[in-house]
């Protein structure tokens, strides 16, 4: 999917896409923590049909409907279908080795069998992140795996 | 001397009935800057209240509130955002200066009032309201547009070119000889580079002078040396005779990042008070007798001021591979003028030079104060028609 970023001095951030039913979706980022949910007119590409503004809580609520109820799912599936796993939330902290690196180096499954199956950041969930995802301190990391391994990520992930 | 009473009593009839006019803007949805304006006509010599004991506060807090506009004005873009819209709309820029500069150079000539004049009504006339355009186009649900970044980006290229046009006009009205003035002219230019320089290679070590970003976020501490910074540099900037609200404007440049964002946002208020304290002190220095005299000339400039506007904006936004209903929304919503003109007008009457020249101005920002939103919201549907007709016909 292509999302085009567009600079809106003096306001913020544009994001938008085209949807693969034909119409074309856009998020307005302000400064100031407002989000703009743009749908654009499909007889003027060039204009909005409508905007709505949210606040920072609303933007919050609609992107857990969008996507959290998935990985919630998804992690709720894990749990009951294989007994003995469990889903486990690490926090990345500022002293962290992995603070500003890729996730790839850290090869947690390999060195501790465990999955990392999504980073929360700034109350947005990156679902399966890829290895290029680089850590920020304040991340949380979701880990999938038995309670040994998980407790052998969250050491890792703590003091390298 | 007066009392305190009577200066109290009169401060709060001004802010309240400022209030009152605000909220009947907001109701109409037209800028509350004209009503502003009207009522400092209101309040000032010859109108129908006059003021006696606050004159001084108000006269103070416009010069104040000239140096919170700039301030906020240099926080809103940041010195990479000025720079890329330098090189990515500089030819938009260049016509929208030219164009819109035009009518109001042009008009000073014919009136008779000789260079300086010219040089004023040309700004005057030259730059849009950016916040009355950005209120708009987010009112209107405008910002996601495709012709939006165009529009912004306008008004960034404005902005760099106040920094600019604001001390060479400083040290025209102060009648320096040529050398003088030139050097002053040097003093800024050589400051805003430096200030743009700084702004975007070392702008944390210029933020940490107004906040520390390691400590917990503290809004007084932040608003107090916000404004204090500002004030000390604005100060300077006079004494140096290049003109306060240019200081104020390089300091607003050279802060960035999320401590900019927040001065913003603690500055507001305080901006918006002082501001409102300037257009009525403006409308103050202009007596109601003035205006209708200066009517005829006043609408023949705001109608080419529409014109010279909408053609800018179309021509941009058609540059940027934007459909036609898009260049007309373009070119409507930079068709407000306010804070910036009335801030050219009033440094061109504490000077003196043209006792015609505020009533002018006052007329003309009048007009396109409320004509501007008007425009934005109307150009859709008259486009709509016309076209239609032209094809039928």
């Amino acid at each position: 999917m292509e999302i085009e970023e567009t600079a809106l001095p003096g306001i913020g951030l544009r994001h938008d896409f085209p949807t693969r039913s034909g119409r074309r979706l856009g998020v307005v980022s302000h400064h100031h923590g407002r989000r703009d949910l743009v749908i654009y007119d499909p007889d003027d590409p060039d204009s909005s049909r409508d905007s709505i503004p949210l606040t920072a809580e609303e933007s919050d609520v609609l992107s857990e409907l969008l996507g959290a109820p998935h990985i919630v799912e998804k992690l709720a599936d894990i749990s009951s279908a294989f007994a003995g796993l469990v889903g486990e939330q690490i926090a990345i902290l500022p002293d962290s080795p992995f603070e500003g690196r890729p996730l790839g180096d850290t090869q947690a499954r390999t060195r501790t069998g465990a999955s990392i199956v999504a980073v929360v950041r700034d109350q947005i969930v990156h679902a399966s992140p890829r290895p290029d995802f680089r850590f920020e301190a304040g991340d949380i990391v979701v880990v999938v795996g038995t309670p040994e391994n998980t407790a052998s990520v969250a050491a890792l992930l703590q003091s390298g | 001397m007066h009392s305190t009473g009577t200066t109290f009593l009169e401060l709060g009839g001004v802010l309240f009935s400022l209030g009152i006019l605000g909220h009947l803007a907001l109701r109409v949805g037209i800028s509350p800057i004209p009503l502003y304006l009207v009522g400092g006509l209101a309040f000032g010599h010859g109108g129908l209240l006059p003021l006696g004991a606050s004159e001084e506060f108000i006269s103070v807090g416009a010069e104040i509130g000239v140096v919170l506009l700039l301030l906020t004005l240099g926080l809103e873009y940041t010195a990479g955002e000025l720079l890329s819209g330098l090189r990515k709309q500089a030819r938009a820029g260049v016509l929208d200066l030219v164009l819109n500069a035009t009518p109001g150079v042009v008009a000073a000539f014919v009136l008779g009032w000789g260079p300086t004049a010219a040089v004023v009504l040309g700004g005057v006339t030259a730059i849009s309201s950016s916040g009355i355009v950005a209120k708009v186009l987010g009112d209107l649900g405008r910002l996601g547009n495709r012709e939006t970044p165009v529009v912004l980006s306008v008004l960034v290229l404005e902005d760099l070119a106040m920094a600019v046009y604001l001390p060479i006009l400083t040290a025209l009205l102060a009648h320096h000889s040529f050398a003088r003035g030139s050097l002053t002219v040097a003093i800024a230019l050589g400051l805003l580079v430096a200030v743009l320089y700084v702004a975007l290679r070392h702008s944390d070590k210029v933020t940490r002078l107004v906040f520390n970003p390691s400590a917990d976020r503290d809004d007084e501490v932040l608003l107090l040396r916000a404004l204090g910074l500002a004030l000390l540099v604005a100060g300077l900037a006079q004494r140096m005779q290049v003109s306060s609200a240019v200081g104020a404007f390089l300091v607003g440049i050279a802060l960035s990042g999320p401590v900019a964002e927040g001065a913003q946002e603690v500055l507001r208020p305080l901006r918006d008070l002082f501001a409102a304290v300037f257009f009525v002190f403006f409308g103050m220095q202009t007596a109601p007798a003035d205006i209708p005299p200066a009517l005829l000339a006043g609408s023949l400039l705001a109608l080419a001021g529409v014109v010279t506007k909408v053609m800018t904006g179309w021509w941009a936004a058609r540059s940027a591979g934007i459909g036609t209903m898009g260049r007309f929304r373009a070119g409507a919503a930079l068709v407000a003028r306010g804070e910036f003109s009335i801030v050219i007008a009033g440094l061109a009457v504490a000077a003196g030079i043209e006792p015609k020249l505020g009533p002018l101005a006052a007329c003309y920002v009048l007009l396109m104060a409320i004509i501007g939103p008007l425009a934005a919201r109307f150009v859709e549907p008259v486009t709509r028609t016309t076209r239609r007709r032209l094809s039928r016909s």
